[in-house]
């Protein structure tokens, strides 16, 4: 066990955790927009930013990718960290000034208006939605490009993906909205990735369901043999399933 | 029969064929053919010299060299003939290289073109000094000598000790100036720990920018746990204007191997990469070159010198990221990944390279290890500070009159540099300021002169040492539109990860930009220093904390420069073309309608042999009338 110093109170925890993981188990909160509890941390937006106090040194650092070690002292709210973390929303508000969570972050900490350029982007460059394809479904469909002001999230070479899904985890785990699927009739469009997926037909009610690419990596991926449910989109699947566990067929 | 060298006597044998080769029986010619000799015109001159010796059918031996670091006098030719001096050309062309030749033929000195001559050659690791003849001294009395030139005076050539001196695809020439013998030394005598002992004690620091204890690098790479261990060697050299690493790289590139193969041996690993930049193709083919013959000499690969220590090296080539000088970011460059930094613990000294103990140290800092080991801790530490011991590679470039690589002992002053070895400021300027550390390090300026160069004492100031550039600045320069100018290169060359760095550079780049166009506002500095802390503070890596230094040394020592851009709308330098204003003085204007003719704009009007006249919205301030006007009739607002 580690015993650290956070804001004011001192505690005990295992080894292992992040200062971020420690402040929510303790229910301190620190705001974050790249984290996500799935996958990796990645220390790019900068918002969980908190101030380490070590051997007398003290320093800012991100809290998501700050492992707990004995001795520290973290202020997640000194007067340094809300300064800092002001104008760090500041210059997300001028890049995302739609965005809603940017927007709100803005309010809750009081942040009125930017004063920095505006950008008029969507994307944050948080990378979760990198790492949800590269980490959880395991594809690694799209990666950062260029540099510096530059950067962007794409596909290789700014080209239809030859391994994109299209499963959407990537939209799902955006938090501003940045990516954008649009699904008409018998494909599926992601404009953001310049790929277009045509989609599985359902065998009994005839609706176009799931991207075709996505349903082969199920079937490629899953042990049983589910063949006969795949063709089937998930509301006819329900159907079939309850009818074969209560009339038995 | 192999080459392989598995004794001293067999070191000596080869030493013996390396200073038949560097004190021939016959003329030697050496052009300075590093990309600074290259890119002056060294490549005719060899040409026109080798065709020469052909042609004649002489019997001299010609062969190109690296850089002497007197980079302006570039092209150099060397001359050394037994019974003479050896005797430095400068600004050699393939006319002045014919009459040379011909000079040689008959026998006599050529005294046009002469830089100086070289009355001894020094080898540092044997603390020997070889007088060469003196020859005729009725010949050469008027010539100065090469270590009395203001430019060398002052200077201790350790991590640049063969530049200019050898040939560097000749490994023999290098062992004969005592190359290897370090390797040998630690091989047959040092255990791995006395190895990082030595180092410990030498008080050496990373010459790349950070200044970490060389030693307490290593030892942390020693004690972490694992079979697989690797060194890598940082030549990737961004810094603008900075160029001592490659330097090193054309003109010694063995002495970047043997101090790689030490340390290799000291932390226990059998494999290494240098990481070197693809723009520097010469660089890559001398180190692919020498490690080709290190490895037929047997001091690279299985058994090195017959011993059981066994190490390879990798060349990985960069692609022109500056980033990718942070050490994280570099391994993820070698890795096959984009180079991006990330956060550190773990250190590549626990976790790099595929995962496994990585030292990573810069080519200056490997070029200094064989010195080190053969001189020992005790002589390596007198040099310097307290805290910063050696000496430290500087590239002198900017307004300065001696362009070229210094290598100086810490605690030098600025002023010692840039008047004594740089020779002040061409043009009877005013020395204004120096930036050091390239684009993420500070100004400093003129009333800072005599600051002792040290790692401290340059982030006392707010500069950093960064890996030694050194852009001198005169009067003529605004500073508002340097720290733009570097701004802009940050913006381009940050890594883009995290928000603090990426937006705030952009952020300060429009502050400035808009006060370079006259446009700033009331509460500018301020918002500027505001930014400038919070990239400071909030970014991951050294690029994003360092970012913001030319900002903050700028606004605090030239705030009246800022202020006068921001109220008065005017730009002190006269270089900001929105904030400047081109006007005929009618008395001097001889109305001779050279400036008339010359503006592209067609913005000056007026009739022959009466004062002229500019239309000032019609004028883009080019400046050409300016530089046209024979009477100085032009003068700038």
């Amino acid at each position: 066990m580690l015993k650290i110093v956070i804001d004011g109170k001192e505690v005990e925890v295992e080894e292992g955790l992040s200062v971020l993981e420690l402040a929510e188990k303790i229910g301190v909160k620190i705001p974050t927009l790249c984290y996500h509890p799935a996958v990796s941390a990645y220390g790019a937006c900068r918002v969980c930013i908190v101030e380490v106090i070590e051997k007398g040194l003290s320093k800012l650092t991100t809290s998501c990718t700050c492992p707990v070690e004995s001795g520290i002292e973290v202020k997640t709210n000194s007067e340094k960290v809300k300064k800092t973390r002001k104008l760090i929303v500041e210059m997300l508000l001028a890049r995302c000034p739609d965005a809603k969570i940017i927007q709100d972050l803005a309010k809750q900490l009081h942040v009125e208006k930017t004063r920095a350029p505006q950008k008029n982007e969507n994307c944050i460059l948080c990378g979760l939605c990198m790492r949800i394809c590269r980490e959880i479904i395991g594809v690694d469909a799209i990666g950062f490009a260029n540099r510096g002001h530059k950067r962007k999230v794409t596909t290789p070479f700014e080209i239809q993906s030859d391994v994109c899904l299209g499963c959407g985890a990537c939209a799902f785990v955006c938090p501003t909205g940045a990516i954008k699927i649009e699904d008409v009739e018998d494909k599926r469009k992601i404009d953001m990735w310049h790929t277009e997926l045509g989609k599985v037909k359902c065998e009994r009610c005839g609706r176009y369901f799931f991207p075709e690419s996505a349903v082969e990596y199920v079937k490629r991926k899953s042990l049983q043999d589910v063949d006969g449910f795949l063709k089937l989109c998930p509301d006819c699947r329900k159907r079939v399933l309850a009818n074969k566990l209560v009339c038995g067929w | 029969m192999s080459k392989k060298i598995a004794s001293l006597r067999e070191l000596d044998e080869l030493r013996k064929r390396g200073l038949k080769s560097l004190y021939p029986d016959k003329p030697r010619i050496m052009v300075g053919m590093a990309t600074c000799g290259l890119a002056t015109g060294g490549k005719k001159v060899f040409e026109i010299l080798s065709k020469g010796i052909e042609k004649n059918g002489m019997d001299a031996k010609l062969i190109p060299t690296g850089c002497l670091g007197y980079c302006q006098k570039e092209p150099l030719v060397d001359l050394l003939r037994p019974g003479w001096p050896r005797i430095i050309y400068q600004q050699m062309d393939p006319e002045k290289a014919e009459k040379l030749l011909d000079n040689i033929n008959q026998g006599n000195i050529w005294r046009e073109n002469v830089l100086a001559k070289m009355e001894e050659d020094e080898f540092l690791i044997f603390d020997e000094k070889r007088k060469y003849p003196s020859g005729s001294e009725a010949n050469l009395n008027n010539t100065p000598s090469y270590q009395q030139l203001p430019f060398y005076k002052k200077q201790l050539r350790i991590a640049t000790r063969n530049c200019g001196f050898i040939n560097p695809t000749n490994l023999a020439e290098y062992v004969a100036r005592g190359g290897y013998y370090s390797l040998f030394k630690v091989l047959t005598q040092y255990e791995p720990e006395q190895v990082i002992e030595e180092v410990i004690n030498s008080g050496l620091r990373g010459r790349g920018g950070a200044g970490f204890p060389t030693g307490r690098k290593w030892i942390y790479s020693r004690q972490a746990k694992g079979d697989i261990k690797y060194v890598i060697c940082n030549a990737d050299e961004g810094d603008p204007g900075a160029y001592m690493d490659r330097s090193i790289l054309e003109g010694d590139p063995h002495s970047i191997l043997e101090g790689m193969i030490i340390g290799a041996y000291a932390i226990g690993a059998r494999e290494g990469y240098i990481y070197v930049r693809a723009e520097y193709p010469l660089a890559i083919e001398r180190l692919k070159e020498a490690i080709h013959q290190a490895q037929d000499y047997g001091f690279l690969g299985n058994d090195i010198l017959g011993g059981r220590f066994s190490f390879s090296i990798n060349i990985s080539r960069g692609a022109g990221a500056f980033v990718c000088g942070e050490e994280t970011a570099l391994i993820a460059s070698i890795e096959g990944r984009q180079g991006e930094p990330r956060p550190r613990p773990p250190f590549p000294a626990q976790s790099g390279l595929w995962g496994k103990p990585t030292n990573i140290n810069n080519v200056e800092t490997w070029a200094n290890i064989p010195v080190i080991i053969a001189r020992g801790a005790d002589w390596f530490s007198q040099i310097g500070t307290q805290r910063s011991k050696g000496t430290k590679v500087f590239s002198l470039v900017g307004k300065i009159n001696n362009t070229g690589l210094v290598e100086v002992p810490m605690g030098i002053t600025l002023r010692e540099i840039i008047y004594d070895i740089g020779g002040g400021i061409p043009g009877g300027k005013k020395f204004k300021a120096v930036q050091t550390g390239g684009p993420s390090g500070g100004c400093v300026p003129s009333w800072l002169l005599n600051l002792p160069v040290d790692y401290e004492q340059l982030t006392k100031v707010g500069s950093i040492m960064g890996s030694g550039g050194m852009i001198v600045i005169d009067e003529d320069t605004c500073v508002v539109d340097l720290a733009r100018y570097f701004l802009s290169f940050l913006q381009d060359e940050s890594c883009g990860k995290c928000t603090s760095c990426r937006e705030g550079i952009v952020w300060m780049l429009e502050i400035l930009t808009r006060i370079t166009h006259g446009k700033g506002e009331e509460g500018d500095i301020e918002l500027l220093e505001q930014i400038a802390e919070v990239v400071k503070n909030a970014s991951l890596c050294g690029l994003g904390k360092t970012a913001p230094n030319s900002v903050l040394t700028t606004s605090l020592y030239f705030k009246d420069e800022y202020e006068a851009h921001i109220k008065d709308k005017q730009c002190p330098a006269r270089v900001c073309r929105d904030l400047i204003t081109y006007i005929i003085n009618e008395e001097k204007c001889t109305g001779c309608m050279r400036c008339v003719k010359e503006c592209v704009q067609e913005a000056i009007v007026g009739e022959r042999r009466k004062p002229h006249r500019i239309i000032q919205e019609k004028c883009i301030k080019c400046g050409i009338c300016y530089e046209t006007c024979k009477f100085d009739a032009i003068k700038l607002e």
